[in-house]
């Protein structure tokens, strides 16, 4: 039987009125702007834009802000929003080697052509917290040098034409590319949609996936081959315009993790690959996206599959932040009538308990009485 | 085929070519920017052909980087679509949720096509747009440049 029960609807109006005055906080206290939260929280906005699949800067700042700085909770909005436009098409693939590298290093080659270029990164600061942070700081204006126009090939481009590294594997002619949006999941899932998923999984949660396999629980000796952070050119064929429209550019991740080589009696040793790429700069993710990725090919590789981060379906089915948090927060919506039918089972179990033990204890002579 | 129509090809290749400079020039700019710019020209009739709509493309990436194609998130993108009074259709397309952007972009395009106003856009609006452009990607090349990293061996002891 289903009770509707009514009565809540004042206090949640009122709920969220006083939401929406706590958001605000303090009023002799400047307003956040989405400028503000845009550029001085940028990696916040990264974050929502990658977990929240969408990369639009300013209704990620929006998000972050009704949200309070909860990112769980903006990503949340920003998955709901998406759910409200059309959908024109799928872009080209974009070409990450041709990114304008704003950051590009490489763990495994010192000397590599176009270099290692730190840009803006927390890397060798020593997380002092800085006090002239705190108000009015002035930062210099950022140094300069002339620019190369040299190329910058991946790091794995460089591997490969020796073939010391497996090279990418190629779509088949014809072969459409899983969009776990459209279509609910099946296991096994091919590396188009665990890399999807991967993508917009929740950065904690791979990062916890792939430290796990640092720790042993599916080891695969990785390398970072190359981290680049910057800028790529994206392309849409319009139908209508009958070719391929630069649409303008978005700021991306991507990290080649160069991992243990693999050989048989038909193929020479080479390493093996894992592959992260994210919205904006998310280093953290890609690392752990790559790692994970690696380690979720065990089957292919014909490693033995036992570890967490091996397992798929245990990585595909809980990566997500916003399915996660409903069914974790679901837990606090009433439940009334499921906790009472749970109740008048225990009062019933118990009731049936409390007879049998009489019954069990009962003096001797009774039961001989019985008898 | 024919001379002229071996011609015709390579005069239609040469204009999308055109046409997709102006654009990739476009969709870096503000609506602002392009309007301001194209206040310098006396524009001809136009209308209409599609209202600005706002809608999502899929982005999509490459496994290894250069493999098969994988879907890495969506963006946002707004498109229109112009009709100059000669005939001329221009088209609009940019990442976010400006409308009008994407209507600056599609009368660019439908001018960039035209044989009276084609010369004048390129200069009066692409040119400076595109030089503004490249300004803004050197600066920030030669700031990243200023982080590149020059090893050099220390010596220990006596050699």
């Amino acid at each position: 039987m289903y009770v509707a029960v009514k009565g809540g609807e004042r206090a949640i109006e009122n709920a969220h009125r006083l939401l929406a005055d706590t958001r605000r906080g303090d009023r002799s206290v400047a307003e956040v702007s989405l400028d503000q939260i845009s550029e001085q929280l940028g990696l916040a906005v990264d974050r929502v834009m990658s977990e929240g699949s969408l990369y639009d800067r300013e209704l990620a700042a929006l998000a972050i802000k009704q949200a309070r700085g909860d990112l769980i909770e903006a990503i949340f909005l920003v998955r709901a929003f998406r759910a409200t436009l059309p959908r024109f098409g799928a872009s080209e693939p974009v070409d990450t080697g041709a990114m304008r590298v704003l950051r590009r290093v490489s763990a495994t080659f010192k000397d590599i052509p176009g270099g290692q270029i730190l840009g803006p990164t927390f890397d060798y600061t020593h997380r002092l917290l800085d006090p002239s942070l705190a108000e009015g700081f002035v930062p210099e204006v950022p140094a300069t040098a002339e620019a190369s126009t040299a190329p910058t090939p991946r790091v794995t481009d460089i591997l490969g034409r020796d073939g010391l590294i497996e090279s990418s594997p190629q779509a088949e002619d014809g072969a459409s590319v899983g969009d776990l949006t459209r279509e609910p999941l099946n296991f096994p899932a091919d590396r188009d949609l665990r890399l999807q998923n991967l993508a917009r999984g929740d950065e904690g949660f791979l990062l916890a996936m792939g430290y796990s396999t640092q720790r042993g629980y599916g080891r695969n000796h990785p390398f970072v081959g190359e981290i680049r952070f910057g800028e790529v050119e994206v392309e849409f064929s319009a139908e209508d315009v009958g070719f391929a429209v630069p649409l303008g550019s978005i700021e991306l991740t991507e990290c080649q993790m160069v991992n243990q080589f693999k050989g048989s009696a038909t193929e020479a040793p080479c390493f093996t690959r894992g592959y992260g790429l994210a919205f904006g700069q998310s280093e953290r993710k890609t690392m752990s996206m790559a790692l994970v990725d690696r380690a979720l090919r065990a089957r292919e590789l014909g490693e033995e599959a036992l570890a967490p981060a091996q397992d798929e379906e245990f990585v595909m089915s809980h990566s997500d932040n916003v399915q996660a948090t409903g069914f974790v927060e679901h837990l606090k919506l009433p439940h009334y009538v499921d906790f009472q039918s749970e109740l008048g089972l225990l009062r019933k179990l118990r009731q049936e308990f409390a007879e049998a033990f009489a019954e069990a204890n009962a003096p001797d002579t009774m039961k001989e009485a019985a008898e | 085929m024919s001379k002229s129509a071996v011609d015709q090809v390579t005069q239609q290749n040469n204009q999308q070519a055109q046409r997709k400079a102006a654009m990739a020039v476009l969709a870096h700019a503000e609506a602002g920017e392009i309007a301001a710019r194209l206040r310098n020209l006396a524009l001809p009739a136009h209308q209409d052909m599609r209202e600005p709509e706002s809608g999502l493309v899929m982005l999509r990436g490459r496994v290894g980087g250069d493999g098969a194609p994988f879907n890495l998130g969506e963006a946002t993108v707004s498109r229109a679509a112009i009709r100059l009074a000669s005939g001329e259709v221009g088209f609009g397309y940019t990442l976010g949720r400006d409308g009008e952007k994407a209507r600056l972009i599609a009368l660019c395009d439908a001018l960039v096509q035209s044989r009276d106003f084609g010369a004048s856009v390129e200069r009066d609006v692409i040119a400076p747009l595109r030089e503004q452009l490249m300004l803004r990607r050197k600066q920030a090349a030669e700031e990243t440049a200023a982080t590149k990293v020059d090893f050099y061996t220390m010596v220990r002891g006596e050699g």
